[in-house]
């Protein structure tokens, strides 16, 4: 029998949930929309529970006796079906069936706490009561732009509603083993059938499977027909930066050609080979890069994409995104204990006319709210601090968002490493198994369009951070007792991935009716596939494995045994005894043809065009509007959603200043209570620089990483790098040359800062088909750094400190205007992005640290986008301090008659700091700073005035700082 | 009673995220620390009496889902009361911190009576979202002067000016039950902590991160020993936890979180 209960907040206390969604709909331009109301409702069913039973549950339980009030009924009583009142309207959605509910397993839990211990179901939706007039037009848009994603919910109709709980009743599975046809198939077939099972694998790839079927002489099942292609995926074996480029350049008018094996490896890669660093643990193997941290501890970083799931659900994408990171870092080596999460984002313009905005796409808006929302749920429930990021906004991410989550994680030194045995266990521990994320590794591979909500809706799941938070502290108790011997996580490809990889070098024999299901009815192949969050794979000796299964009970974590390491060196898996995958290991991981690739770069076709009318611009207008371009203006609508201090190990916030709001450069925390040793976080990106030379972008992106971690008195002594790519349709031979550039980049700086990269990703395909056009993203490469701070007591913050202070800019400005903000602005375009000296850079960055440590930094800011206009304005209204600056001071290296105000105030040349220091250790700043270039432009006043004079002697800014404060707040003050 | 006898217990469960900073703060002061799951007084195979506090931490117990610390309370309420009103019997401290405050409160243990009747709440917050930010907080203007000195919550005993800690929650709103039970709230002066600025002055959004009612921050119960915050001072022990500590702020000999941990701790020698 079905029970219905809604619970409501009393007239008399505020409905927070109902305001928000009365402000975004006034933000859709409903604005005839008066009052809106939420209704959560639950709907219990049970055989034999008693409405006095469905009493005690609401009293207890589900409602608040201070707050709120309950209704509850059979499902179909008529008190349910009541028309709305006079003026107002109602629309109540639901999850789709399938979909996780994520308050089910609480909810039960609490019932049995009553001491009700009847089997009981809960689904639960939300009824939003909505007052004003509102067309029925209207009522569709708001429902489907901000109460529900047909993706994953749906809306409910009262009068079939039971039909539809109904029609989901659990469906028993009949086995029966299915081969599929693939010897006897021409190209052509092949072709059409990696594309009918979403196999995302091309001809040659088909044609290595169809070989080696052949001389197996017979056909593979559908279970090992996936298991390939999950393998084989971009999204797996990154097979792209594997393969081999035949890549073109042009450069200073010749063309160079050049074959290269692995672009990967012989880049960068190599360059952390030939950097051959001490303190480097475990790079490019396991599921994230390990560091020396002190004597007893490592730590290590990963950084994952999850773009194309969080295009569909926003939140759904981008909460099982950081949840998938998280994982990764639990099974790196035998685990690490995550400590600090990192978020980048890219969206469309998020004030994009609704006109505009391109069939099946959401809104650049709704997906920012919602990624934001995503990652905020899932990192504060997980209990770790989201403490640095970054937010790109250009038209070109519109059809693709990209979402880029990282994880750090500290770990004692003995548990790097893990090694597999035959004989040892398969443990899966965590999440049950459904019809979730079904084909999420190869869906990754394919282009977006309007038809991908349909076509690929089973690649989006839900999340349950809870879940994960009971695996991650069992496992972690699991660990330090020595139960286990290798660990991996549950990701793209479900188990054909993660036990496929555990058992590469020996074999292993899995039972896939062993695994915990959700739900009846899912097929051999759906269970060995499915991505459903909140799952890791563990190897466990048979002698541990009572002790560990203890653990889990202890804490309500869920574990079963479901198969064992071989010594077949084969994948076999099984049905019910029936042998359903019979795979050689050699063959799975590499049986992969190469791919072979074209790639072709030049320099672009770019008409240089200066701003208009430069002499008379006014610089106050124009750094004003730079600073409420939306990729620099504050982010603290987002950074305050999320718990950026929990764990309480947090020293340079991401916001601090003296009224706690000014922008700071690089997170530092300090993972141990017991010790002064910190690490800072960084990360660079910029992508519209690509558009010029991908090159000197990835060159950049480098060097802002670095420049934030120097800037915060961290130093190059021990700092790692990650990269992450997220480009476009590689096939293209311009798209991929631009890869091949942006891999030469990072080589260079790696090698010339003495930086190692220690992991990475690649996302590539990300376009959207629109019509008969194309989208493509930018190519937007993102370094993430962690470097090691010995003393977190010697961190420097970037806010101004106290009047009468000096200011230096340390490092040459040069004309590099083209591709900045300010052009941006202008409408200007032109090629002269920042380059690089690395000599000199990398001599600027000693000095800097080397002030910082002696003492003699009291606040440290970096020049990126916006430049020294901008890191200016910020130091003085972080601090509450005007500021007075002459830029004939300046040391630049730009030719006479192209030097301009507005050029030193908003290149955006690379390696340069501005630096506050007191006027007692001025000479001793010279001192240290003597060997490169560096100027004393200004100092810090008692007002709040920020004064800039020009090259002529006259004022070229002149403002107070509240005013640039509220520029810089206002564009994204939500 | 000497501080290595100290037995102090940090219930954790499925969703607990600051047991371990919660510890670090106990440790610091000498005390013996225990992180033990609720699971294990649930099925006896420990006692909530063997211990001389009991602190709630924070996080997000059950997801928060229903209601933040929902599950948590239905579970005290329905599986540990008897165990809990044991150690409250045998003079136990209590200290409930965020999620763990929001328990205490609606299981009813505070403010508190006799049958643990939930007489207030915390709702969402006015602002409709999560916030992390740092907060002033004041003892109230006493309206009496009796106690002036003395403190009946003895887990802020000495604490005599505004206090400095970071909030981070959705639902932190303090919502009386009725206008009698706030006033029943101020006049036994069990509004432990308000919400103000700077200044010491009573202030809106952003200085009350969430709307709560007459500002209200902390609670204590009849006793004084049953104490319950949205703020987190486990979060400020060390000076460099302090957002402004490189302007040269938090230089005092305690942070003002600790201030509150060694505060109970020392009732507990005196007693």
């Amino acid at each position: 029998m079905f029970w219905r209960i809604e619970v409501k907040n009393r007239p008399e206390v505020r409905d927070p949930v109902g305001e928000g969604i009365k402000r975004d709909a006034i933000d859709l331009s409903v604005e005839s929309i008066r009052d809106v109301k939420m209704v959560q409702v639950y709907i219990l069913e049970a055989e034999k529970l008693t409405g006095v039973q469905i009493k005690k549950i609401c009293e207890e339980l589900l409602s608040d006796p201070v707050i709120q009030e309950y209704e509850f009924g059979h499902l179909e009583d008529k008190k349910f079906r009541r028309k709305p009142k006079s003026g107002w309207c109602e629309i109540e959605t639901a999850y789709n069936p399938g979909v996780m509910d994520p308050w089910e397993e609480s909810t039960k839990k609490g019932i049995r706490d009553i001491g009700i211990d009847e089997p009981v179901t809960v689904k639960t939706g939300r009824r939003y009561l909505i007052k004003g007039k509102l067309a029925k037009r209207q009522l569709e848009h708001i429902s489907q732009k901000l109460l529900y994603n047909k993706v994953i919910q749906h809306i409910v109709k009262i009068q079939t509603l039971k039909k539809t709980l109904s029609a989901h009743k659990e469906v028993s599975y009949q086995f029966q083993k299915k081969e599929i046809e693939i010897l006897a198939l021409t190209h052509k077939q092949l072709l059409a059938l990696s594309k009918d099972m979403q196999l995302s694998l091309t001809l040659d790839e088909m044609l290595a499977i169809r070989a080696y079927y052949s001389r197996l002489g017979r056909n593979p099942t559908d279970c090992e027909l996936e298991t390939i292609a999950q393998t084989w995926s971009e999204h797996c074996v990154h097979k792209t930066m594997r393969g081999t480029i035949e890549y073109r350049e042009k450069t200073n008018g010749k063309w160079r050609k050049k074959i290269i094996r692995n672009l990967l490896k012989s880049t960068i890669m190599d360059a952390t080979r030939k950097l051959n660093k001490s303190w480097c643990v475990s790079v490019f193997k396991d599921n994230a890069g390990i560091i020396r941290f002190d004597g007893e501890n490592n730590i290590c970083f990963k950084v994952e994409t999850h773009n194309h799931p969080s295009a569909l659900d926003p939140y759904g994408g981008a909460g099982t995104g950081i949840g998938g990171v998280i994982r990764d870092v639990l099974g790196v080596g035998l685990g690490a204990k995550p400590i600090m999460n990192t978020d980048v984002f890219c969206f469309g313009m998020p004030d994009l006319a609704y006109a505009k905005l391109p069939k099946g796409l959401l809104h650049p808006k709704r997906i920012m709210k919602g990624v934001v929302s995503g990652v905020r749920d899932y990192g504060n429930r997980m209990g770790i601090p989201t403490a640095n990021g970054a937010v790109l906004f250009d038209r070109r991410y519109t059809g693709n968002p990209l979402v880029y989550c990282g994880t750090l994680g500290i770990m004692p030194r003995k548990y790097s490493f893990k090694k597999v045995k035959p004989g040892e266990y398969v443990v899966a521990v965590g999440g049950r198994t459904g019809r979730d994320g079904i084909h999420g590794a190869t869906f990754s591979s394919i282009e977006l369009s309007h038809e991908s909500e349909t076509v690929s809706s089973g690649a989006v799941q839900i999340g349950n951070a809870i879940t994960e938070k009971k695996i991650l502290d069992t496992l972690l108790a699991a660990r330090d007792r020595n139960l286990y011997t290798a660990i991996t996580d549950c990701g793209a490809g479900g188990f054909s991935s993660a036990v496929g990889e555990m058992g590469q070098d020996i074999g292993v024999r899995v039972e896939l009716e062993k695994v915990p299901l959700k739900y009846n009815g899912l097929s051999y192949t759906e269970i060995w596939i499915s991505e459903a969050q909140e799952r890791m794979v563990i190897a466990v000796r048979e002698q541990n494995l009572k002790e560990i299964l203890k653990i889990f009970e202890a804490e309500n974590v869920e574990a079963a045994v479901i198969g064992r390491f071989t010594n077949s060196k084969r994948l076999e898996v099984f049905y019910k005894q029936e042998r359903v995958c019979n795979l050689e290991m050699d063959f799975l991981h590499n049986g992969l043809p190469k791919l072979a690739r074209k790639a072709i770069w030049q320099p672009p076709n770019i008409r240089n065009t200066r701003p208009a009318n430069r002499k008379n611009r006014c610089l106050t207008k124009s750094l004003l509007a730079v600073l409420s371009d939306l990729n620099i203006c504050s982010k603290e609508w987002i950074i305050r959603q999320y718990d950026h201090e929990v764990q309480g190990m947090s020293v340079l916030k991401p916001l601090a200043g003296a009224d706690n709001d000014g922008p700071q450069d690089a997170a530092v925390i300090r993972p141990l209570a017991d010790s002064r040793r910190g690490i800072a976080v960084s990360c660079g990106i910029n992508s519209r620089y690509s558009e010029i030379d991908t090159y000197w972008m990835a060159v950049s992106c480098m060097n802002e990483a670095l420049r934030q971690i120097i800037a915060v008195g961290g130093n190059l002594k021990q700092v790692a790098v990650l990269d992450n790519f997220s480009w476009a349709n590689t096939s293209k031979p311009k798209v991929l040359g631009d890869l091949v550039r942006a891999c030469y980049g990072c080589r260079d700086a790696s090698l010339a800062y003495g930086v190692p990269f220690i992991s990475g990703k690649d996302s590539l395909n990300n376009e959207y088909k629109v019509g008969r056009g194309i989208i493509s993203i930018p190519a937007t490469l993102l370094i993430s750094a962690m470097g090691i701070i010995e003393d977190v007591n010697k961190v420097v913050s970037s806010d101004a400190k106290s009047a009468g202070n000096l200011i230096y800019c340390i490092g040459t400005t040069y004309d590099e205007l083209g591709a900045s903000s300010y052009y941006n602005i202008c409408g200007s375009k032109s090629r002269n992005i920042p380059k690089d000296n690395f000599k000199t850079s990398r001599n600027i960055f000693e000095l800097v640290s080397r002030c910082a440590a002696l003492g003699l930094v009291r606040s440290a800011h970096d020049c990126s986008d916006g430049g020294l206009a901008v890191t200016l304005a910020e130091m003085a209204f972080s601090g509450n301090l005007g500021m007075s600056v002459d830029l004939k001071y300046l040391k630049h290296g730009i030719p006479r008659k192209k030097l301009e105000d507005d050029v030193l105030l908003f290149s955006e040349s690379n390696s340069r700091f501005v630096i506050e220091v007191e006027p007692k250790h001025k000479s001793k700043l010279e001192n240290t700073l003597k060997d490169i270039a560096f100027s004393r432009i200004g100092e810090l006043r008692d007002d709040s005035i920020f004064l800039v004079s020009g090259l002529n002697g006259s004022s070229a800014i002149k403002c107070d700082i509240e005013e640039l404060k509220t520029a810089w707040q206002k564009p994204l003050k939500w | 009673m000497k501080i290595n006898n100290i037995k102090v217990l940090i219930l954790r469960t499925a969703g607990t995220n600051c047991d371990q900073e919660t510890k670090v703060a106990f440790e610091f002061l000498g005390a013996k620390v225990k992180l033990q799951h609720v699971n294990e007084f649930v099925w006896g195979r420990d006692k909530m009496y063997n211990y001389q506090v009991i602190a709630f931490p924070g996080g997000f117990t059950y997801g928060d889902d229903i209601a933040a610390g929902a599950v948590l309370a239905n579970e005290l309420k329905m599986k540990l009361k008897g165990q809990l009103e044991k150690f409250l019997k045998r003079n136990g401290l209590i200290i409930g911190i965020c999620n763990g405050f929001q328990a205490l409160v609606k299981t009813g243990i505070l403010p508190g009576s006799k049958n643990w009747r939930q007489k207030a709440s915390l709702g969402c917050n006015d602002s409709g979202k999560f916030e992390a930010r740092w907060v002033y907080l004041r003892k109230p203007k006493l309206k009496s002067q009796k106690l002036k000195g003395k403190d009946k919550c003895v887990w802020t005993q000495g604490i005599d000016e505004i206090i400095y800690l970071p909030v981070a929650h959705g639902e932190g709103k303090f919502i009386p039950k009725n206008k009698p039970v706030l006033e029943d709230l101020l006049d036994k002066e069990n509004v432990v902590f308000q919400y103000c600025n700077a200044n010491n002055r009573l202030s809106s959004y952003p200085d009350n991160p969430n709307g709560s009612i007459e500002h209200i921050a902390g609670i204590c119960d009849d006793t004084g020993r049953i104490f319950g915050l949205m703020p987190h001072p486990e979060r400020f022990i060390f000076r460099t936890q302090h957002p402004r500590w490189t302007r040269g702020e938090a230089s005092g000999a305690v942070p003002d979180g600790l201030k509150i941990f060694k505060s109970g701790i020392e009732f507990l020698i005196r007693a």
